[in-house]
């Protein structure tokens, strides 16, 4: 059952909201163990929170637009009273006393949060195998990773443990899980969904957005999360989502442009497989079909933005990461003094690749190297900017493969971060202009795993990228058909 | 109020000094969140998840805080930028995030100048805004982090709104280190922007402190001199850290640059960190934060709106009054001048009044004194109808109560008895007494003495203490004279 579906039985009183609830809680008792999506269930708050709605539902009450519907949160988004671990040693009892934005948010609109999904530590990773509790493991084939970092949310809706999720995407985290996982997945605007209460990683490439099994699902969550939050100075004032009225519209004289340093066309960057490069170029002919005016476009710079963002994110995380102190919250391993209380604790608190990428962007930001990689890493954002503005003056969206590859296997990757870091290189970009994108499952690799590819657009127009991925959906379903 | 002594540095040496001034601005709540800014709270119960830096809290910049930044710097002549945060990454338990939120290439404030009472100008290079940390206190062995044997950390200050003002390494005497902190102050109290208390902490000063040979130009290696804690240990740590170097420079050696602790207690400074391993701070934009873009009307506005700054405040007391700089000074600073102003204005006479304020009206609240009920009691008192000690008596009332002088030297028994009724009653007395007054104008000056106190005191009890012991003294000279 779709979303939609839940809260149109649950609003008629068809189905009850704890009927469902107790559900999807089966399901997950029963196969979460092989999955490990989540990190914590929560049964029993999500049984009164789908109480509650059946309870307004028999009073006759209004009851939101997900009502009764059931919803994975990654465990990187602030829950009150609740653990919220960012799948780290680091936080692993720390429960914060006040609810993300998005959480208060989607409670409202009567969503019920079944528990935490897992994720690679502090949202640092492609595969959720960096995450302290173990990996999660795709639910198409249990051998291969998830994606990451959103890799339980992704996993969850894939599992049909919950119809929707949220994630968060600083590089990809959203997009690329959701292209392995075979679901749909978004990253908003930049300051499109509010950020209090998503545990920064990198504060100016972090974006919350939804996942879901199809495309009006993850548009009504967007629908319900974005907008402005005055406790986020970075939320655009005025933004009013209206994602769902625009998945009929169709693509008739749509200017799509094919990106080709992403696609496999001159220029393009190396590594991207030849399964997922024909499902991109078959996303194209659809949409040409359905009307769209189809082109090659070259932005140069895109090349150049995996380099970039392994500064900027890391840089960002150092300083973000800094807190975790052993001071006030969290792990604290005792010592002699303050500093070795504080050393021994960020030790054994954190993982491998959170402090590989600590220690690369302290580097980065020191003095007489911030030049040479920070104020570089900024030039490059500045030039694709400007490059992806010289663009959408003649295009209205943009067509990529989200991920290089379908999903790979559990530990083949983990030894070498520099592969690993290439699974971002289609979603960076849209993390680096602060601009919307979205990853919509368009058939299957040559290994049978679920391939997405990636609608981009400008700033704002996120819209847009749901009216375009509708379209494709509705080929690859009747593809299958 | 005589300043301490003046330290003296040794001849053939000049001194090159630039200030540092941390300020607390006057805000109700902190920088960065809705908590109240108040000093003197218990312990960490002025804290939320924002000034706590609790994982996933974000900062919303206090628009206030901004605009009080920003009157400071037009106070002091700045150019108001556009100006971005930025953060300052460093380890230290009593600041949250590991970082103080700051500003760093693009302050709010950049070139102004500070103009001293004698007209010396000091220039201004910034007056940025940042975030003030939590407070530690180290128990055990030496106060200091690393030999404590616990910490205690109140956060209530962390996230209170500063503005740092950075001279310009143009104060060369100890005097004008002094005097450019007490004009500092008396700018942020008038214009609203801090109380600038430094017992409480809200102004907090570090010296970059140099010397060089006499008549050069070059800066030399500085050092930075922190905890100083009022404006004599300012005078004192800048004396000692002056006389220090140059008794390395005259030694053969050379001061290296460093940060170096005031020590109350020692009368010296002790290396802090030198700079080998000095922080690599990191700074960068803070993401969470967008620049800070002021609008020419807003800084149009800041200027139509700005109060008269000490200067202009001091020259129009002197000018009305013909008060001397010390008097001019204390009443501008306890803002008491426009009182004086008025009350001469109403015909009071100046000096009275100067002396009446300067002496008598250190008080925190005189709201209830208005200057016609002022102007009223320096009358009378010039007149001769009220004793000094009685106009004294009355003022106060008047700052308790408030309403008119008469109200008080009635209710008090003030009126005085005047002139012809005295001489009728000091005759009266003399044909009563004629054994009395005859030992009154014929006797020795011990007699004469014991005499005078006879009538004064029957004097006084005629007239229930209300005659004034003077105007008695002269008529019973002046009829002793006459026979």
């Amino acid at each position: 059952m779709t979303a939609a579906d839940i809260a149109a039985a649950v609003r008629s009183g068809e189905r009850s909201a704890l009927e469902v609830v107790n559900e999807h809680l089966g399901m997950i008792e029963a196969q979460d163990l092989k999955v490990h999506a989540f990190n914590l269930v929560n049964a029993e708050n999500a049984r009164a929170e789908a109480a509650q709605i059946d309870a307004r539902v028999a009073a006759g009450e209004p009851v939101g637009p997900l009502a009764g519907v059931p919803l994975a949160t990654k465990d990187n988004l602030c829950t009150k009273d609740l653990p919220t671990t960012c799948s780290s040693k680091m936080l692993e009892n720390y429960h914060p006393p006040y609810d993300a934005t998005v959480v208060s948010l989607l409670r409202a609109a009567g969503a019920v949060s079944l528990g935490k999904t897992n994720l690679d530590e502090f949202a640092m990773g492609s595969s959720t195998e960096h995450s302290a509790f173990g990996p999660t493991r795709n639910p198409h084939d249990l051998s291969r990773v998830p994606g990451g970092s959103s890799g339980g949310s992704a996993a969850s809706v894939a599992a049909g443990f919950t119809p929707i999720a949220v994630g968060s995407d600083t590089g990809g985290s959203i997009r690329q899980p959701a292209a392995f996982c075979g679901v749909v997945g978004m990253k908003p605007t930049y300051g499109a969904v509010s950020r209090y209460g998503l545990i920064a990683f990198a504060s100016s490439l972090d974006q919350v957005g939804p996942l879901a099994s199809n495309v009006a699902d993850a548009a009504a969550v967007f629908d319900v999360i974005a907008g402005h939050d005055r406790r986020d100075t970075t939320s655009i004032q005025g933004f009013i989502p209206a994602a769902q009225a625009a998945l009929n519209l169709g693509v008739d004289g749509l200017r799509v442009g094919v990106l080709q340093e992403l696609s496999g066309g001159g220029g393009s960057v190396p590594g991207l497989a030849v399964d997922v490069l024909a499902r991109t170029r078959e996303a194209a002919e659809v949409l040409a079909a359905a009307g769209a005016r189809v082109e090659e476009v070259s932005v140069p710079s895109c090349t150049l933005g995996l380099s970039a963002y392994y500064i900027v994110a890391p840089a960002e995380a150092s300083s973000n990461l800094a807190r975790y102190d052993g001071v006030r919250y969290g792990a604290r391993v005792d010592a002699p003094t303050a500093s070795e209380m504080t050393t021994a604790t960020r030790t054994a608190g954190f993982g491998a690749e959170v402090k590989r990428r600590i220690m690369l962007g302290t580097y980065a930001l020191s003095a007489g190297y911030y030049e040479a990689f920070y104020g570089k890493a900024l030039k490059v954002r500045t030039m694709m900017l400007n490059d992806f503005a010289r663009v959408y003056k003649d295009f209205d969206v943009l067509l990529t493969p989200t991920a290089p590859t379908t999903a790979f296997e559990l530990g083949t990757r983990m030894t070498d971060p520099l592969t690993m870091y290439v699974n971002d290189v289609c979603t960076i970009p849209s993390n680096l202009t602060g601009h919307p994108a979205i990853s919509v499952p368009f058939g299957l690799g040559d290994d049978n795993l679920p391939v997405g590819v990636q609608v981009l657009a400008p700033a704002t127009h996120d819209t847009q990228t749901f009216r375009v991925a509708a379209v494709l959906e509705a080929a690859a379903q009747e593809a299958r058909l | 109020m005589s300043p301490p002594t003046e330290p003296k540095l040794p001849a053939g040496w000049d001194l090159v000094v630039g200030l540092e001034v941390h300020v607390e601005l006057d805000t109700a709540t902190k920088l960065f969140c809705g908590c109240i800014n108040r000093f003197g709270a218990e312990p960490n119960t002025n804290v939320c998840p924002t000034c706590l830096g609790l994982p996933g809290s974000l900062p919303v910049i206090n628009e206030r805080a901004v605009e009080l930044a920003m009157i400071l710097g037009r106070a002091l002549g700045c150019q108001v930028n556009r100006s971005v945060m930025a953060r300052k990454n460093y380890f230290y338990p009593d600041m949250p995030k590991d970082f103080q939120t700051t500003q760093y290439d693009q302050p709010t404030n950049s070139d102004g100048q500070l103009v001293l009472p004698d007209g010396f100008v000091v220039g201004i290079e910034r007056a940025h805004i940042e975030e003030d940390t939590g407070k530690s206190v180290h128990v055990g062995r030496s106060g200091r982090i690393n030999q404590a044997v616990y910490s205690l950390i109140d956060y209530n200050r962390a996230g209170v709104p500063l503005v740092e003002i950075v001279s310009k390494p143009d104060i060369r005497t100890i005097d004008q280190a002094r005097n450019f902190v007490d004009e500092l102050r008396a700018i942020l109290v008038v214009t609203g922007v801090s109380d600038a208390r430094m017992e409480e902490g809200s102004l907090r000063i570090d010296a970059n402190v140099s010397v060089r040979p006499e008549g050069l130009a070059e800066l030399r290696t500085r050092c930075e001199i922190k905890n100083i804690n009022s404006l004599r240990s300012l005078g004192r740590a800048i004396a000692y850290e002056a006389n220090r170097q140059i008794d390395l420079y005259e030694d053969g050696s050379a001061p290296q640059q460093q940060t170096r602790h005031w020590d109350e207690n020692t009368s010296r400074t002790t290396p802090g960190r030198s700079k080998e391993d000095a922080d690599d701070y990191r700074y960068f934009q803070e993401p969470d934060l967008v620049p800070l873009v002021p609008s020419p009307a807003t800084i149009a506005a800041i200027d139509e709106t700005m109060p008269q700054l000490p200067v202009a405040r001091r020259a129009a007391l002197v000018a009305a009054t013909g008060a001397d700089s010390v008097a001019a000074r204390i009443l501008v600073e306890r803002a008491q001048d426009a009182l004086a102003l008025e009350a001469v204005a109403a015909g009071a006479e100046p000096n009275k009044v100067l002396k009446r304020l300067v002496n008598d009206l250190a008080v925190d609240d005189w709201s209830n004194l208005d200057a016609t009920a002022l102007a009223e009691l320096i009358k009378m008192e010039s007149a001769g109808a009220l004793s000094a000690s009685q106009a004294k008596q009355v003022l106060a009332d008047l700052v308790e109560s408030g309403g008119t002088p008469q109200t008080y030297v009635k209710r008090r028994g003030f009126e005085v008895v005047d002139t012809s009724e005295l001489k009728s009653l000091l005759e009266q007395l003399v044909g009563d007494n004629p054994s009395e007054w005859k030992r009154f104008c014929a006797g020795d000056q011990v007699e004469r003495k014991k005499m005078q106190g006879f009538f004064t005191g029957q004097i006084m009890k005629a007239t229930r203490g209300k005659a004034d012991g003077k105007m008695v003294a002269e008529l019973l000279n002046n009829a002793a004279l006459v026979g």
